[in-house]
């Protein structure tokens, strides 16, 4: 069953045409990934569909409901959610207090909610450690945890991830893809921005190569990792 | 200087000690204290008579009992306004001299101007019309973002002040006099002369706005407003709605400044448009930053101390700016987060990891 479903889209920053195009779909329960190289749209075709970029032209259905124009809170309570790129987080937040904050479109709901939280610092042992710590005095990688673990608090039906690896030290790297791995098999399905190619396609189903606003080529993941032409482009030969 | 870090050092461990001593007391003993802090505040127009207390807080050549309801009270009240829509959503807002002018313009024109209302039926009026300019220009201008929103608010501001200015029917630049006053009870007079009353008549709409306030830091729409401090992208990324949620601080803070106003005009019985300078809007920013934006009881610190300060230095006749900004400098060099900080931030991982723990329990 199609999840989400990308039609034509086309966005713009100012007079700059950053996404010329561009359809895609993607299953429920699927991992997709979206790889190419710096500039291609990958982030901002991920801002527009969680709301935060306004569409020019094109379409986003969600479970079959057109979503392109809805506001980016009206989207999380339809169970899309990000973790944004980078330092995305609460800085003068405790780490409890953003993770709680994941569960702002839900309400409260006692036990249900200290359920979710122990399941999200089972996943990342490191937040559970760093609970009353403030967000802004997390090192890069525990930051980005963090991201994930608020986005998963939400309870999303679809996850969208930007560059999850991004600044990360090479071992955890591989720890977060495990992660993302064991997410999805509760049933999360993934929309996976990244520019570490090789990792992302090793743990999508399906993926999307991007260049300068469009998509050039499609395919599973494993075999874009072997296409001649991805290879030379994105994994190093 | 040693000197100086040696008393703030002491003074600090006497806090401490005043602290866990708080913690050691019984409920009732807690109780009995809030209600002397409470009868203290009440009685502050005698402080000056206090010995040691006295020679501290007098303000030389003004009536001390003019100066905690003409200063301290209006700054207080305006700070907590202020701090909702500064301190607790993050909206630089530099014209908040406009909404005081608005409340203060609705009973000056409903008292005596335009109808002669009792001072009792407009004060709700007052404060439903600010927070309806609040709305009005919340609503075309929380899409701007820092800089921006900052600049737009400082030219509202104006726009108030300068349309009372040249409208005949605010008085334009003579003002509106004759302003209706609260209504006596008793031996409580509200007339020309004490000052009392008003004071703590002030000091009770001080009281409610802090309870009132209190309770809304605590809900749903605090953790909305401090998650759009925060970061904006991510709050709305996270489902809040981040607009409303502006538009609210914005309304609220407005309301308390017309409530500010409202209270003012109705001590003064005379405004004029000279009374809402723009330096009065960054006196009011001033107060909540030095007090400690986004904590309430900072903001209310800030108030007294920019509302104070000026008064008890009156003596320093045209120094006193210099001294009142060399406080100012000097407070923000050693308390860069105002006097009394939203949070304590912890900068040691040890001394945090334990604090969580607590947290954990």
């Amino acid at each position: 069953m199609t999840l989400l479903e990308v039609t034509d889209l086309h966005v713009f920053y100012g007079r700059i045409e950053a996404i010329k195009g561009v359809s895609f779909t993607l299953n429920e329960g699927e991992i997709v990934t979206l790889i190419g190289a710096n500039g291609a749209g990958k982030t901002t075709t991920l801002r527009t569909i969680s709301g935060v970029r306004p569409v020019a032209q094109g379409s986003i259905f969600f479970e079959g409901e057109d979503i392109t124009k809805m506001a980016p809170h009206d989207r999380v309570k339809r169970g899309i959610c990000q973790a944004p790129e980078g330092r995305g987080i609460f800085p003068g937040m405790t780490v409890r207090e953003n993770l709680d904050m994941g569960t702002y479109v839900r309400g409260d709901k006692g036990p249900q909610k200290a359920k979710d939280l122990e399941h999200v610092m089972h996943l990342f042992p490191r937040l559970r450690e760093r609970i009353g710590q403030m967000g802004g005095t997390l090192s890069g990688g525990e930051q980005q945890m963090l991201a994930i673990g608020r986005a998963l608090m939400s309870k999303p039906r679809l996850l969208l991830l930007d560059e999850p690896s991004m600044g990360l030290a090479p071992m955890l790297i591989a720890q977060i893809f495990t992660i993302i791995k064991e997410i999805n098999a509760d049933g999360i399905s993934v929309l996976l921005v990244e520019q570490n190619a090789t990792q992302a396609l090793k743990t999508a189903h399906r993926g999307y190569v991007l260049e300068t606003g469009y998509v050039v080529k499609t395919g599973t993941g494993s075999d874009l990792l072997v296409d001649p032409a991805v290879r030379a482009a994105y994994l190093g030969g | 200087m040693s000197q100086l870090s040696d008393l703030w050092k002491r003074l600090q461990s006497l806090s401490a000690d005043v602290q866990v001593r708080w913690k050691s007391m019984s409920h009732v003993q807690r109780l009995s204290g809030y209600v002397l802090a409470v009868l203290a505040l009440y009685l502050a127009p005698w402080w000056p008579k206090i010995p040691a207390v006295g020679w501290l807080v007098n303000t030389p050549g003004t009536q001390f009992s003019t100066v905690l309801n003409d200063q301290v009270i209006i700054f207080v009240l305006v700070a907590l306004g202020l701090n909702v829509v500064v301190g607790l959503a993050g909206l630089l807002d530099l014209g908040y001299v406009g909404f005081y002018a608005v409340g203060a313009y609705v009973v000056g024109v409903l008292t005596s101007q335009h109808a002669s209302l009792p001072w009792l039926v407009v004060l709700p009026i007052a404060v439903v019309v600010s927070m309806l300019f609040g709305v009005i220009l919340g609503t075309p201008t929380l899409r701007l973002r820092g800089d921006y929103l900052a600049i737009v608010t400082l030219g509202f501001g104006e726009i108030i002040r300068i349309s009372a200015k040249n409208l005949d029917w605010l008085g334009a630049s003579r003002g509106i006099s004759d302003i209706g006053r609260p209504p006596s009870i008793g031996p409580l007079k509200f007339g020309v002369i004490d000052p009392k009353p008003y004071y703590w008549l002030g000091l009770t709409l001080v009281f409610l706005v802090v309870f009132c306030l209190h309770r809304l830091e605590e809900s749903r729409v605090g953790r909305a407003w401090t998650a759009i401090r925060e970061d904006e992208d991510a709050a709305e990324l996270m489902g809040v709605n981040t607009f409303k949620f502006k538009l609210w601080a914005f309304a609220i803070g407005a309301a308390v400044g017309g409530l500010a106003g409202a209270h003012y005009a109705g001590k003064v019985g005379f405004i004029s448009p000279d009374n809402f300078p723009l330096q009065l809007s960054i006196l009011f920013l001033a107060a909540v930053v030095l007090g400690g934006s986004g904590n309430m009881y900072g903001a209310i610190l800030g108030g007294i101390m920019v509302a104070w300060l000026p008064e008890r230095f009156r003596n320093f006749t045209d120094k006193r700016v210099l001294v009142f900004g060399i406080a100012l400098v000097l407070v923000m060099v050693f308390r860069p987060e105002g006097l009394l900080p939203r949070r304590v931030r912890t900068k040691s991982p040890m001394k945090s990891a334990s604090g969580g723990q607590e947290v954990a329990q």
